[in-house]
């Protein structure tokens, strides 16, 4: 296996006037070359916070990376980065895709001058060769008529295609690692699909390893290797997809399953809803994150953290249920399956 | 077959673009709506779902057509007569941030139809409002608070509390649910089916999300750049849809299982044209895989094929017995 990322026990806090939000608490995860690794989770579980701090995006005075958090991108320490070597870094190893194009484009200069600084900047390229190097970006992402959308200001460009930009953008430098911050979520089914295509090809053509971060199950289930489940900073299960979408062992990602209608389900039946909010993250929390909203709540869930139990290579599962002792439940969501055969 | 509760006929809303241009959101669109029936509309962002939903309820003016609400015609009333119309039809907004008063309390929101429509002691209103807001699960300690205080489900909550309040039989759902989180939309979803089952509520259910709408409908009308371009049964449009449209739509949709296999083959070329300078002729024929200078020429009407199921395509028989394009 080629580990290119490695985190260790990542926690980031936020400082605000109400007190310390602990939004990422203790996160372990690698990643190969190659591969591509979702991230899923409710709004507010740190998925977006977890992979921002690989970016050292997460900067005092706002956020801070507590101590003892290691980031490790082919061995280096990305936290003790000094500044030139973190602006090589972000950009030429690892970069990013956010979620609103709109925003995250900058409005007064041209689509074909964003990636040219980056190139110039990075790669040290003549202005001319990196006009040259930008058109290429913009056809590897499909643009049609590239060359006219080099001139183009993003407010001319529909969602869409300014995505592409962003894309291109971020694969300018021929990153090791690509993070798309749920990429899809301010676009339509349509471009949603196209753009996931996109994703998917670039990926095989350039063997950019890709962490995935959404909500949404039915852009993981097609397009992931291995799927982790966050909820309130933690990652509660972690496995490849079949393993999460066919043996998942937590409650939560069984919720997280089936509260998604199944196209070939009959319709007009009740969806499995989850009751309650996430734990409020100001609070300390030494049990199970899930321990309120869980169906299968034990004692000891609301009295200690369950530890990662290791249910196969790729498959791990921090809940009490797992434990020898614990009574073997079945999830709800077969139980409802066998009702509808 | 029973009387639609809402008879929507040549529906035109355009809006001024600029040089004398027109941008059309709604054209020449017809259905029906049944009583206790939940028709979902879909289509991709700005192909006028919304503009068609707010035009229905008169918040905006109709250019042209006609919409009637139980046989009565509402197109053109005064304000005065529009009461009546107003107090049974109501809206779900998309957005639960910005469609609520920052400056009012929940309970004063909720109450506030009630004041217009069905005036009564503060006392009446006062239980009315405890009743509704425990009907959308809220307790009565929100009644009290601002909107700010609340999160993005539980302010979707009040917004149906709102709709609720001066008894309605038909509710408008304009993207209810796109605005929340994924375990928070089947609260929503469910809370919906649940008040529907219980009073008898008709729908007019607004989504781009596919998986919901099919969830939830019993008919389905899917919607390109202000026409209609299929209506039809909930389960025959998913099984068998007939326009290529429809076809590339429900194609596109992420599915939630792994074994589904990853490449669908037909997948959807380009973007939406822009409505202030549509395509001639069928508007979807850019886009169109089996377009020729027939769709350039013509525009293809709605036309019904067979009872309850419509289809404005002019190929749509050669392309049902094409085994390319069949799902």
């Amino acid at each position: 296996m080629d580990r290119i990322l490695d985190v260790k026990n990542l926690r980031v806090s936020f400082h605000t006037y109400a007190g310390e939000i602990k939004a990422v608490r203790g996160v372990d995860f690698s990643l190969n070359r190659g591969e591509t690794l979702a991230f899923v989770g409710e709004s507010g579980c740190g998925k977006s916070v977890t992979v921002k701090s690989l970016m050292r995006l997460m900067e005092p005075p706002f956020a801070e990376i507590k101590e003892g958090s290691r980031i490790q991108y082919n061995g280096e320490d990305v936290l003790a980065m000094n500044k030139t070597r973190l602006r090589e870094y972000r950009g030429s190893d690892v970069s990013m895709i956010f979620q609103d194009p709109m925003t995250s484009l900058n409005p007064t200069m041209t689509c074909g001058r964003q990636i040219e600084e980056t190139l110039i900047l990075h790669r040290k390229l003549k202005k001319a060769e990196a006009r040259k190097q930008a058109l290429r970006g913009l056809e590897l992402v499909r643009i049609p008529d590239a060359e006219k959308c080099l001139d183009k200001y993003p407010h001319q460009l529909s969602g869409g295609m300014r995505q592409r930009v962003m894309i291109a953008l971020a694969l300018a430098c021929k990153p090791s690692i690509l993070i798309a911050d749920e990429p899809t979520t301010a676009l339509d089914v349509t471009i949603q699909a196209q753009i996931i295509d996109l994703l998917r090809e670039l990926r095989d053509e350039t063997r950019t390893a890709i962490l995935l971060v959404t909500h949404d199950l039915g852009l993981v289930a097609n397009f992931a290797d291995r799927i982790q489940v966050m909820y309130a900073g933690q990652i509660l299960e972690r496995g490849t997809v079949s393993e999460i979408f066919h043996r998942a062992a937590h409650p939560y990602t069984w919720a997280l399953l089936s509260s998604v209608p199944k196209l070939a389900k009959c319709a007009k039946q009740e969806l499995y809803s989850l009751c309650g909010t996430p734990p409020d993250l100001l609070l300390p929390l030494n049990h199970c994150p899930f321990a309120a909203r869980c169906e299968y709540c034990m004692q000891i869930c609301k009295e200690r953290m369950p530890e990662e139990s290791v249910l196969s290579e790729t498959h791990r599962c921090a809940c009490w249920l797992q434990h020898p002792n614990a009574p073997h439940v079945k999830p709800f969501y077969e139980r409802e399956v066998c009702r509808h055969d | 077959m029973t009387e639609p509760l809402m008879e929507v006929e040549h529906l035109c809303k355009y809006f001024p673009a600029g040089k004398k241009r027109l941008l059309k959101a709604v054209d020449d669109v017809s259905f029906s709506i049944y009583p206790g029936e939940t028709l979902g509309l879909v289509g991709e962002s700005g192909c006028g779902k919304t503009t068609c939903s707010r035009t229905l309820l008169r918040l905006y003016e109709p250019t042209s057509g006609s919409v009637r609400f139980k046989g009565r015609e509402i197109v053109r009333q005064s304000s005065k007569e529009l009461l009546a119309f107003k107090k049974d039809a109501q809206m779900i907004f998309q957005d639960p941030y910005s469609s609520l008063d920052p400056r009012m309390t929940i309970a004063e929101i909720v109450a506030e139809g009630m004041q217009v429509h069905m005036p009564a002691s503060r006392q009446t209103i006062q239980k009315r409002v405890t009743e509704l807001l425990a009907k959308v699960g809220l307790t009565e300690d929100y009644a009290n608070r601002f909107a700010h205080e609340l999160s993005g489900g539980q302010r979707q909550r009040v917004g149906i509390a709102r709709a609720l309040a001066v008894d309605p039989e038909f509710i408008v759902c304009d993207e209810p649910i796109s605005a929340l989180d994924v375990s928070i939309q089947a609260q929503i979803i469910n809370l919906l089916l649940h008040l529907q089952r219980e009073k008898g509520l008709t729908y007019l259910f607004i989504s781009h999300d596919l998986s919901m709408v099919r969830h939830i409908s019993d008919r389905v009308g899917i919607m390109y750049l202000g026409k209609l371009v299929e209506l039809g049964n909930c389960e025959e449009i998913f099984e068998k849809p007939l326009h290529p449209y429809t076809k590339a739509l429900i194609a596109a949709i992420p599915e939630a299982d792994p074994d589904a296999g990853s490449q669908c083959r037909f997948r959807l070329e380009g973007e939406v044209p822009s409505p202030v300078n549509p395509p001639s002729g069928c508007r979807f024929r850019t886009r169109c895989a089996y377009a020729d200078e027939r769709c350039a020429r013509e525009l293809p009407q709605l036309q019904q094929i067979k009872p309850g199921r419509s289809v404005a395509c002019h190929y749509w028989k050669t392309l049902q017995s094409d085994p390319d394009c069949k799902e």
